[in-house]
């Protein structure tokens, strides 16, 4: 992304920051476990939680930091966090 | 000051140096005016707030504010969505806006600001030197000093132009002395609105704020931009040098008054000693050669109006025959004793073939007078360096021993 004079830009260009890469361990769900409660997606503060067509969700890493507060949150711990290995 | 063919003596009025400078600033079009009123710089925000009052600044918005940090952070709300900002401050009121003031230049917001120079706290002291605005010096201001009030008042209709001009984009401090240029009563020659207009022509800013194409003002800048922005302010300083001049030769075209562009120089042809110095000090030092080219010393004067950009270039230019060189700081380091300007101008000269020995003086802190006979000293112990060499490189003058 080029530049501009004074950083004036277009709204959403925070996009193309992906703070994924940020991430030290990630979220994985175990659906079994899972009970379509929405919590994780209700207190996700990047919305980095997608509703998928079946009631259940899944993680957009691009953006999730591994802040782990869906999976602290989750009351039947239905989240783990995994050492982030690439 | 140059004038083109003789001073215009029948427009000449005796006005107050902050009424010169409100009027210039009126005639300059403002769109939003925002201050908090502070000594010495209290005159100037009134006349201004009169001038609206009495609807003599048509489309224009005077903004009350409980603080100088609230008073430019208006502005860069108000030149955001476009425009024309100026304000005005000094001392403690600068120093509360040191964090806008980085956020203006980061923003590239063409904003104009008087600075009424006045020393800093503590010991509380409302008298002029020029420590509030060199202690703003890195951030990303262009500063203009002034040598006396037309010039005050022209500098600032030159700082709009430059600031406004698209390779620059960058905001403008016109430092004044305070009292001594602001409180003083001289005759002068009041901006022509006609010629005002046509040397200044309307704001066109690059973006603004506008609900109806929503864009994004101040955003973050990671890593791996950030560095690039601050490349760009510098690349911007850099072509402000240029658009000094530009600004200045302009203005000599159109209203037939000229200062200098990034410096002045005044009886250097010949000089073996230079003294150089910023603001209404210059006045004093021209007097003072006078008196000494008198009596055959080939003395000369090198006035600073661009302290940032700093004008190196055109200050190795000027003093490339000196056999000395005399800084008068109205400012210091603490901890280096030194004074800006004089810190400054050795240090541009070092990777150079002028091995000139260069001193420096500290003086007139906190509105202490600055008399003929102070600067003739300095001159004569300037004398003494060319014949024997440095002893002291920078020094307080005029420390009265007797109460320490």
């Amino acid at each position: 992304m080029k530049i501009t004079t004074g950083g004036v830009c277009e709204p959403g260009t925070s996009l193309t920051n992906k703070t994924g890469g940020w991430r030290t361990f990630k979220p994985v769900y175990d659906y079994d476990k899972c009970i379509k409660c929405k919590l994780c997606e209700l207190l996700c503060p990047d919305m980095a939680v997608l509703p998928r067509e079946d009631g259940y969700f899944q993680f957009d890493y691009d953006y999730c930091k591994g802040c782990g507060i869906c999976a602290n949150e989750c009351p039947k711990a239905a989240i783990n966090m995994v050492l982030e290995e690439k | 000051m140059v004038t083109k063919g003789k001073l215009e003596m029948e427009k000449m009025v005796v006005v107050e140096g902050s009424y010169a400078v409100a009027h210039a600033v009126k005639v300059c079009r403002p769109n939003v005016i925002s201050a908090y009123p502070i000594t010495p710089q209290t005159h100037i925000v009134e006349g201004l707030s009169q001038f609206i009052a009495d609807g003599e600044i048509q489309n224009c918005e005077y903004i009350n504010v409980e603080s100088e940090f609230s008073a430019l952070s208006a502005l860069v709300g108000s030149s955001a969505v476009g425009a024309r900002c100026y304000s005005a401050t000094t001392s403690q009121g600068l120093e509360l806006m040191h964090e806008v003031l980085f956020n203006v230049s980061g923003m590239r917001m063409p904003i104009v600001m008087t600075v009424v120079n006045r020393a800093v706290s503590a010991p509380i002291n409302i008298w002029n030197d020029h420590q509030d605005a060199i202690s703003q010096r890195d951030t990303g201001w262009i500063q203009l000093y002034a040598e006396d009030l037309q010039e005050a008042a022209d500098m600032t209709a030159q700082a709009f132009k430059i600031a406004e001009d698209e390779e620059v984009l960058m905001p403008v401090m016109v430092c004044m002395d305070g009292f001594i240029l602001s409180h003083v009563y001289e005759p002068v020659v009041l901006l022509e609105q006609e010629l005002t207009d046509e040397y200044l022509p309307t704001y066109k800013p690059l973006n603004i704020l506008d609900p109806k194409k929503p864009m994004s003002f101040g955003t973050l800048a990671d890593p791996n931009y950030y560095t690039e922005f601050r490349y760009l302010q510098q690349k911007a300083m850099e072509n402000a040098l240029k658009k000094i001049e530009d600004a200045a030769n302009e203005f000599y075209d159109m209203f037939g008054r000229y200062y200098g562009g990034l410096t002045d120089k005044y009886q250097t042809g010949d000089a073996d000693i230079i003294l150089v110095a910023m603001g209404s000090i210059v006045g004093t030092i021209k007097d003072t050669i006078d008196k000494l080219r008198q009596k055959g010393v080939k003395v000369g004067l090198l006035k600073v109006r661009s302290f940032r950009p700093f004008p190196a270039e055109a200050i190795k230019e000027a003093i490339k025959d000196a056999k000395v060189v005399a800084v008068l700081d109205k400012n210091i380091s603490l901890g280096l004793n030194e004074g800006a300007l004089f810190t400054e101008i050795k240090s541009c000269l070092y990777n150079t073939e002028n091995r000139v020995p260069v001193v420096g003086y500290m003086i007139g802190h906190g509105g202490r007078d600055i008399r003929m006979s102070t600067i003739e000293n300095i001159i004569s112990e300037a004398q003494e360096v060319m014949e024997s060499g440095i002893r002291k490189e920078s020094q307080f003058t005029d420390v009265r021993e007797e109460i320490l």
